[in-house]
């Protein structure tokens, strides 16, 4: 189907739509496990029959407290983000027809960094209602950047150049933030929390905050994904079978900034989940974007549930951050996917 | 040199008796030659600034051992090995990014970019936090960190031989792996570590020693020459690992040798001096403009480093009398140029 821009070579035949289907049914499976499981395991042990009987009605307990309001917020937390980033991941890398395409490696999730710390240091906002617009505009404002600078020039966007004005972005974005925060311990503080990619903190009033934006954003790359398809056949392919490129990029990129943006300013920089997730997901299943954008959605919050519920075990009493431990699993599998490729001197 | 021969791209000789033939561009030598004494100046105008303001000529005199008791203390003894720990810090930054540049065919590709740079940082990181890097000491982490990042970056893009992209994209993803944990190591530190491990991540020349001086004098003494050495093989690296394993080019050894010596250069200079940001990035593609070479010279970019950074820290203690760290106005300044190199690269379809 695809013309393989990256390598991927489909040994088996895809399977049938009844089969992808079940596939899919599976995967929600899981998540809701995963669901069940961090909400039952935490640093306050309690039985599995009492989080049940809690969960069905609030009857004002403790253990009731400490569920409705710290691990339920936390866990719908992880799996919006899971699935935005999961999302974000797969429409970048179909839009940029580039399989190292990442919000984070592409410099989203960096400028979205450095417009929080603006609005800490320089503008004085504290609240995450407050700086959940900056992050929007920093990760709208990057993702423009770097796509403008990687896809100039007559050989029009590569892989290779996309990844290296994602990192120069990032690195000089990072210079900046680094200034910022050195000069202001305050800053420092709440940013060096917000930038570890965690899932704790987050109240369920500043989730309902960015719901809708994440929910826009999610319609939005499901939708195109039947034009995704014809895209992923080359730019003149597309025109030809009556996509208007111009208006589809646009869509996209919309999408990416929605997920990304909000995504970030609750949880901070999950880098290579977006990567890894859409990657997976086409080894299983084939490249159709019809299926590859609803799996993605579903499997990447699994993922960083059960990061999350990890770093929880790992670290007893205290914990490691989710972003800490995603990154560990992705990069290798970034490396390994460059290690794979056969052309890069393209 | 008459001007006549400043125009002519180069100048060859060839003796007879002893029998050597050399190639000389002019231009580059004049290049290197205004960089040595612009480096020479700032080096001398830095070391004007502090408590006590000297004059220039007072340092000059200071410098070569004339002058009263307390200037030559003064000079000698307290800024003296700030303004060297910045002129080698720079000078092995521009080197090293000139190598990298090179062996990656990438004017994007430093040791920022692959992540040298972040290993070092994550090292001395979990030294501060952790609370061992008393004992062991900031510059031995930083060494440890960025060699060992170098070496893996080296080892995970072997796959029958390296390529430059390869090695580049490697590092791309070992650099975000030690960027998170550099985050997660603040995460935990207390603040007054945290904020001691960012004054160290940005870069900084404050309060620098002799000790500090003499490693990284001993490091570029080594590593520098070992450079120039295998720069000879590095115009063949350029035309691509065919064309130079055909012009009878060892291109896997040279590669090797060229990323051991510059991430050994960059990660000396981190462990004594901290990341400066963009210095490696920005030194030798400036350079190579100087010197309109179609690829960076080693020798100019390291003193264009110098000058850089040297440079940046006279900036920073101007601007604020407190002592802004040094990576800050370098990256301000290299913001511009790199941004600049980017579209260029593009345009002209080098970039990647």
């Amino acid at each position: 189907m695809r013309p393989d821009p990256e390598g991927v070579v489909l040994t088996r035949r895809p399977p049938q739509q009844a089969a992808r289907a079940v596939g899919l049914v599976a995967a929600l499976g899981a998540l809701i496990f995963l669901c069940l499981l961090s909400i039952w395991l935490g640093s306050k042990e309690i039985s599995f029959g009492d989080v049940w009987r809690v969960l069905l009605h609030n009857d004002g307990s403790a253990d009731a407290v400490i569920i409705h309001s710290v691990r339920m917020p936390r866990t719908a937390l992880a799996v919006l983000v899971g699935a935005a980033l999961g999302l974000a991941g797969a429409v970048m890398q179909a839009i940029t027809r580039n399989p190292l395409a990442d919000p984070g490696l592409l410099g989203v999730s960096a400028g979205a960094a450095f417009a929080i710390v603006f609005s800490i240091t320089v503008l004085g906002v504290s609240s995450l209602y407050g700086y959940i617009w900056f992050a929007f505009a920093g990760a709208l404002a990057a993702t423009a950047v770097v796509y403008f600078l990687g896809t100039r020039g007559n050989a029009g966007s590569s892989p290779v150049k996309l990844t290296l004005a994602g990192a120069a972005v990032t690195a000089l974005l990072g210079s900046f933030t680094s200034a910022m925060v050195l000069t202001d311990p305050v800053a420092l503080n709440r940013f060096r929390f917000w930038s570890a990619g965690s899932l704790t903190g987050v109240d369920a009033g500043a989730l309902l905050q960015v719901l809708p934006f994440m929910l826009v954003g999610m319609v939005l790359a499901i939708a195109s994904g039947p034009a995704l398809n014809s895209l992923a056949l080359g730019d003149d392919v597309a025109v030809a079978l009556g996509r208007r490129l111009g208006p589809l990029r646009l869509r996209g990129a919309l999408a990416i900034t929605l997920l990304t943006g909000a995504a970030v300013a609750v949880a901070g920089p999950i880098v290579f989940l977006g990567l890894l997730i859409p990657h997976a997901v086409r080894f299983a299943i084939g490249p159709d974007h019809r299926w590859l954008l609803p799996y993605s959605a579903v499997l990447a919050p699994c993922l960083l549930l059960a990061a999350d519920i990890l770093g929880r075990i790992l670290a007893r009493p205290s914990e490691i951050r989710a972003g800490v431990i995603v990154a560990f699993l992705g990069a290798p599998f970034f490396i390994y996917l460059v290690r794979r490729r056969k052309q890069l001197e393209s | 040199m008459s001007l006549p021969l400043l125009r002519r791209d180069r100048v060859t000789f060839r003796l007879a008796k002893p029998p050597v033939s050399a190639r000389i561009r002019p231009r580059l030598v004049l290049v290197c030659l205004i960089l040595a004494v612009l480096v020479f100046l700032l080096g001398c105008l830095g070391m004007t600034i502090g408590d006590v303001p000297l004059g220039l000529s007072d340092v000059l005199s200071a410098v070569f051992g004339g002058g009263d008791f307390g200037t030559t203390y003064i000079v000698q003894d307290l800024r003296m090995p700030r303004a060297l720990t910045g002129l080698l810090a720079g000078l092995a930054f521009g080197a090293s990014g000139a190598v990298f540049q090179t062996i990656t065919r990438n004017p994007l590709a430093s040791p920022d970019m692959i992540g040298i740079n972040a290993g070092a940082a994550t090292a001395v990181v979990a030294g501060i936090s952790f609370g061992f890097g008393n004992g062991l000491g900031t510059t031995t982490l930083g060494l440890l960190g960025g060699l060992l990042t170098g070496l893996l970056v080296y080892v995970l893009a072997w796959r029958r031989g390296t390529t430059g992209y390869r090695i580049l994209l490697v590092g791309i993803g070992v650099y975000a792996m030690a960027t998170s944990l550099t985050d997660y190591l603040l995460s935990r530190a207390n603040i007054t570590d945290a904020q001691a491990s960012i004054g160290w991540l940005v870069g900084n020349l404050a309060n620098r020693g002799w000790d500090n001086v003499a490693p990284l004098l001993v490091a570029f003494a080594v590593l520098f020459p070992l450079a120039l050495a295998l720069s000879r093989w590095m115009a063949t690296l350029q035309l691509g690992d065919e064309v130079a394993a055909g012009l009878g080019t060892p291109v896997q050894p040279v590669r090797l040798g060229l990323m051991l010596a510059g991430a050994g250069l960059v990660a000396f200079a981190t462990a004594s001096a901290g990341p400066i940001a963009f210095v490696a990035l920005t030194a030798p593609q400036i350079a190579q403009r100087l010197a309109r070479l179609p690829a960076p010279p080693i020798t100019a970019s390291a003193l264009g480093g110098a000058v850089l950074v040297l440079g940046s820290d006279i900036i920073a203690r101007v601007i604020t009398p407190s002592g802004l760290p040094v990576g800050i106005v370098t990256g301000a300044l290299g913001a511009p140029v790199l941004l600049w190199l980017l579209i260029r690269a593009n345009r002209s379809g080098s970039g990647g």
